[in-house]
């Protein structure tokens, strides 16, 4: 049985876009350790509730890692204090008694805040749009032996589409950068048979939407590869400007 | 022009010009390495860059390197601040395996930038700048121009100049142990295995540099270039 933990809850509140945010402090008692952090959320928020008050907003869907849905930058890191794990993962017995948690929205002019703990993810579905998909007629399904693919290949490709398209590294990086989305997205199609052919065009269209949006420009610090919940390399960045810089050069 | 407005090509911009300084580098140490075996053998190093045709162009060309690499580093600096929003986090905790250096490129470029006008003003405004405005009609000293070996020994006999330089030396140190990885990594040249053997390549070849250039210094701050 984990022991329950009492500590003060620092948390953003802001009640729209254009509103000017500030920082609420709620004192949180006994909570039991095995409570996931969404869950302890719900809790305050029920309490706020019965007392008359607005609940705290935050994003949040499936709880249990795969959604990307959930954000939360808790005590300085983008889905809190675990590695490989979304903040739906995290549980309260990984803080102490006394703690002040401090928990703030993804800060980055690519998501501007809606409310709250929530921002507006939706530059990262039009990224994809711009080009993060197989344009081909897919027609019946082929064998599965028909396209031989080395074993590395597809690991590698499989470790790029894990990315659960949560905003973690662009929350992460000190320059705003979403190129590790953007190159494991590139990455996880460009490394196929299927989705090498457009892999030129791909890469063009998809950092050119990335630009326009206005996130940053990659410095290589690699903060968004240590905070990813999903571990994605740093290295689908280095395809990723392989892939561009080759595309332009043959232009 | 995509090495203008694209994210990727403005990095190719830095990647490139930064490169081709650690080249430079490379070369301006092993030079300077020559004056700890021989002064007449360097003091003919520096005639042999003086103010000659070549010698002119490549300095321009070099000038043109660093200018690109700050202009386009402010450039970047300043769209990767607004691309953060204007809100700041009030905790951030530094992820592990991130380099210092590699979040603080800009405050250690402006710290080379600084050794660089004081190195400048020991060296080149005594050198190659005289040697210039003597050829277009100046009347200017040019009896010390080409005499290397005596401009070390009056700048590094001054305890605050060598320590100047030493700091100098040690911020273009985590400058380049960033730098150079990070350079490959954005020319694309880069995968899961080659990025610790470019890291520990870097290293090593930044530190090489860094000592060259330190060990002149110190050898002539410290027996005056007398000792053997």
């Amino acid at each position: 049985m984990d022991k329950n933990i009492s500590f003060t809850l620092k948390v953003w509140r802001q009640r729209g876009p254009k509103e000017k945010g500030h920082f609420q402090t709620i004192p949180v008692k006994d909570m039991p350790g095995d409570t996931s952090f969404l869950e302890m959320l719900d809790i305050v928020n029920e309490e706020l509730i019965n007392k008359g008050e607005e609940p705290i907003v935050f994003d949040h869907d499936c709880r249990e890692g795969i959604c990307g849905m959930c954000s939360l930058y808790i005590n300085g890191h983008p889905h809190g204090p675990a590695t490989g794990a979304t903040t739906c993962q995290i549980y309260i017995r990984r803080f102490n008694d006394g703690d002040v948690v401090t928990v703030e929205p993804w800060r980055s002019a690519g998501f501007p805040v809606i409310r709250d703990l929530m921002v507006d993810r939706g530059a990262y579905d039009k990224i994809m749009q711009a080009g993060g998909y197989v344009s081909v007629n897919t027609g019946g399904i082929p064998d599965a032996n028909a396209i031989p693919i080395p074993k590395p290949v597809a690991d590698e490709a499989m470790d790029a589409a894990a990315c659960i398209g949560c905003g973690a590294c662009v929350a992460a990086c000190k320059n705003g950068s979403a190129m590790l989305f953007v190159s494991a997205k590139v990455s996880q199609l460009a490394l196929l048979p299927q989705g090498k052919v457009e892999a030129a065009r791909r890469a063009k269209a998809m950092l050119a939407k990335m630009d326009e949006l206005g996130f940053g420009n990659c410095t290589n610090t690699r903060a968004c590869e240590a905070e990813c919940p999903k571990c994605i390399s740093i290295s689908n960045i280095a395809r990723l400007n392989r892939e561009f810089i080759s595309a332009k050069l043959k232009d | 022009m995509w090495l203008s407005n694209s994210s990727i090509g403005r990095k190719v911009v830095m990647s490139v010009t930064g490169l081709a300084l650690i080249l430079f580098l490379t070369f301006h140490m092993a030079m300077n390495l020559v004056a700890i075996f021989s002064a007449d053998a360097y003091n003919m190093i520096c005639e042999f860059l003086g103010a000659n045709w070549y010698a002119l162009v490549a300095t321009a060309g070099l000038g043109a390197l660093v200018v690109i690499h700050i202009i386009y580093a402010f450039w970047l600096t300043m769209q990767n601040r607004a691309a953060r929003g204007s809100e700041r986090y009030a905790v951030s905790a530094k992820p592990k395996g991130v380099e210092w250096a590699s979040q603080n490129m800009l405050v250690l470029g402006i710290i080379v930038l600084l050794g660089l006008a004081l190195h400048l003003f020991n060296f080149w405004a005594k050198m190659q700048l005289p040697e210039v405005l003597h050829m277009l009609g100046m009347h200017v000293d040019t009896a010390n121009v080409t005499n290397g070996v005596y401009h070390i020994q009056n700048t590094f006999s001054c305890p605050v100049y060598s320590i100047l330089y030493l700091v100098w030396l040690a911020a273009l140190w985590f400058h380049l142990t960033h730098g150079f990885w990070s350079a490959l990594h954005t020319l694309g040249w880069n995968n899961k295995i080659w990025f610790e053997r470019w890291r520990m390549i870097g290293n090593i070849y930044s530190t090489i540099v860094v000592l060259g250039f330190a060990v002149v210094v110190l050898y002539y701050w410290l027996c005056g270039g007398s000792c053997c």
